[in-house]
């Protein structure tokens, strides 16, 4: 279990924020911090890591303590267990993908990991280049072989693959899944790309100016109601059209354009580029739009 | 046939200056790329400090500083029986003040241009400063350290007036190259002026185009 209780004052676009957040994280769960830039997201992962302290709080992994204001408790970022994938995949670039791998080895820790990450994120390959000949789905497999080398306790992925297309984008998402179940790692992920986030987590926190607003299972948290849907895919709308009484509307999920019948009522309340969940409920395929806000 | 000591002792001073200067701007530059100190811009001010003042000041305070009549110069004669007025190890000393921003400057701004995510990385993989900064912050700064050998080199071959006051001109002590050609012309030796010169002249000359070759891209057209 981990329990994190931060408060930090931040300095956001427009003047201060006070970050008061308190959560508790089971192990062996993938969990999504999710919300708009500047929420706060990246700062929880900085504190976690120790690369931040907080202003106040207390940061409690499987029984020990990492940092507690209280008692002056305040773990130094080396000690803490953490693998760390940096949004911009902070590779050294003088060193090849192998040597990347290998520098993360602890003291007298067994070589073996890095060939055995070598092989699971199919860097094989690639391991004699050098980082920064490789391209951006690459490197974000490297670094998140690299963020793993040192058997961490805590997953920490930031906005791992916001800067990748959508087809690398959802073989890594294979690849991070992988990896959590076979290292059975806790996994925390800041993110705010839905389909992603229904993919991946378990469970989400919903930040919003610096205070958790919901948390829950994503459907718990995206969908007012729940549905006891057979199917359901998240997409965003890219056409709407009036065929006679109905309207048809068009949905891009994942790479294919999927085409819902709404009636006139339903029509009227989404609009190009809006953000839906499309659940095939018996028969009938029921759209709705997401509340992301 | 010309004297070659000058030039020897001009070549001494440079590589002996360029060594000491590079231990002492390494740790110079890592702190002023990452202190929030309120010292930094006294430090930064201090450090850019010869660029701009006549290096007759800079050797007309050492000269006072160093000098035996005075407490600093006495306790360094008496305590390590240093005399670096009008000595190669006054020269050394007053070249690496001298110099100082050269290789400042160049290791400075190579880590301020390295990504903060890098040194980040390292410290959550549990690597120490030390290891972070001999294994991935150097090695990624290795042409702004090239720069600033380079520039320091030169520009310690290129001095005058600091060892002209520090130094004065004693053969084979503190008569380098510079100050040899200061005293053939005034002693109307036009013809070894010239040698001195024309040697001066190529060297740094080479030097120099060797740092804008390999900073450039010339460099990765040609070895790709």
């Amino acid at each position: 279990m981990i329990i994190l209780q931060l408060k930090k004052t931040l300095d956001a676009m427009d003047g201060k924020m006070e970050l008061d957040v308190s959560l508790h994280i089971k192990e062996n769960s993938l969990t999504t911090i999710f919300g708009e830039s500047g929420a706060g997201k990246t700062s929880i992962l900085r504190m976690i890591s120790g690369l931040m302290d907080p202003d106040s709080g207390r940061i409690e992994v499987n029984g020990r303590t990492w940092y507690n204001s209280a008692k002056g408790t305040n773990l130094r970022i080396q000690d803490r267990k953490i693998g760390y994938v940096f949004q911009d995949y902070a590779l050294f670039p003088n060193m090849t993908v192998r040597e990347n791998l290998s520098y993360a080895l602890k003291k007298k820790q067994d070589r073996g990991i890095v060939s055995e990450l070598l092989e699971i994120i199919e860097l094989d390959n690639l391991k004699n280049r050098k980082s920064g000949t490789l391209s951006g789905g690459q490197k974000q497999r490297v670094s998140l072989a690299r963020a793993l080398v040192g058997k961490p306790d805590i997953l920490l992925l930031d906005e791992p693959l916001s800067a990748l297309d959508e087809g690398i984008r959802s073989k890594l998402q294979d690849y991070i899944l992988r990896v959590h179940e076979k290292y059975r790692l806790t996994t925390i992920l800041v993110s705010h790309d839905l389909p992603e986030i229904f993919k991946l987590s378990d469970k989400i926190f919903l930040l919003k100016n610096g205070k958790i607003e919901r948390s829950g299972a994503p459907s718990e948290v995206f969908l007012s109601k729940n549905i006891s849907g057979k199917y359901r895919f998240t997409g965003t709308i890219i056409e709407k059209t009036r065929n006679d009484v109905i309207y048809v509307i068009g949905v891009l999920v994942g790479n294919n354009l999927i085409k819902v019948i709404a009636t006139e009522d339903e029509a009227n309340t989404l609009k190009i580029g809006d953000k839906v969940m499309v659940v095939s409920k018996a028969f009938n395929p029921l759209i709705m739009k997401l509340n992301n806000s | 046939m010309i004297e070659w000591s000058p030039i020897i002792l001009s070549f001494k001073l440079a590589g002996i200056t360029t060594v000491l200067l590079l231990l002492v701007a390494i740790p110079l530059s890592y702190w002023l790329s990452y202190t929030k100190s309120y010292l930094k811009p006294v430090i930064e001010t201090l450090v850019s400090m010869p660029l701009v003042l006549p290096p007759t000041v800079i050797g007309f305070y050492l000269l006072i500083a160093f000098s035996p009549a005075n407490w600093f110069g006495e306790f360094l004669d008496k305590t390590f029986n240093l005399h670096l007025v009008f000595s190669f190890e006054g020269l050394i000393i007053a070249s690496v003040i001298y110099s100082l921003p050269f290789m400042v400057h160049p290791i400075q701004s190579g880590l301020n241009s390295i990504p903060v995510s890098y040194s980040e990385a390292s410290f959550v993989m549990g690597k120490s400063r030390m290891t972070t900064l001999f294994k991935v912050l150097i090695p990624n700064i290795r042409f702004s350290i090239l720069t600033g050998i380079v520039l320091t080199f030169a520009h310690t071959i290129g001095e005058f007036g600091v060892v002209l006051m520090i130094g004065g001109n004693i053969p084979d002590e503190t008569r380098v190259a510079s100050i040899a050609i200061y005293d053939e012309v005034e002693t109307l030796n036009y013809a070894t002026a010239n040698i001195y010169s024309i040697i001066l002249f190529s060297i740094t000359f080479i030097i120099l185009l060797t740092v804008y070759v390999t900073n450039g891209r010339y460099m990765k057209r040609i070895w790709k």
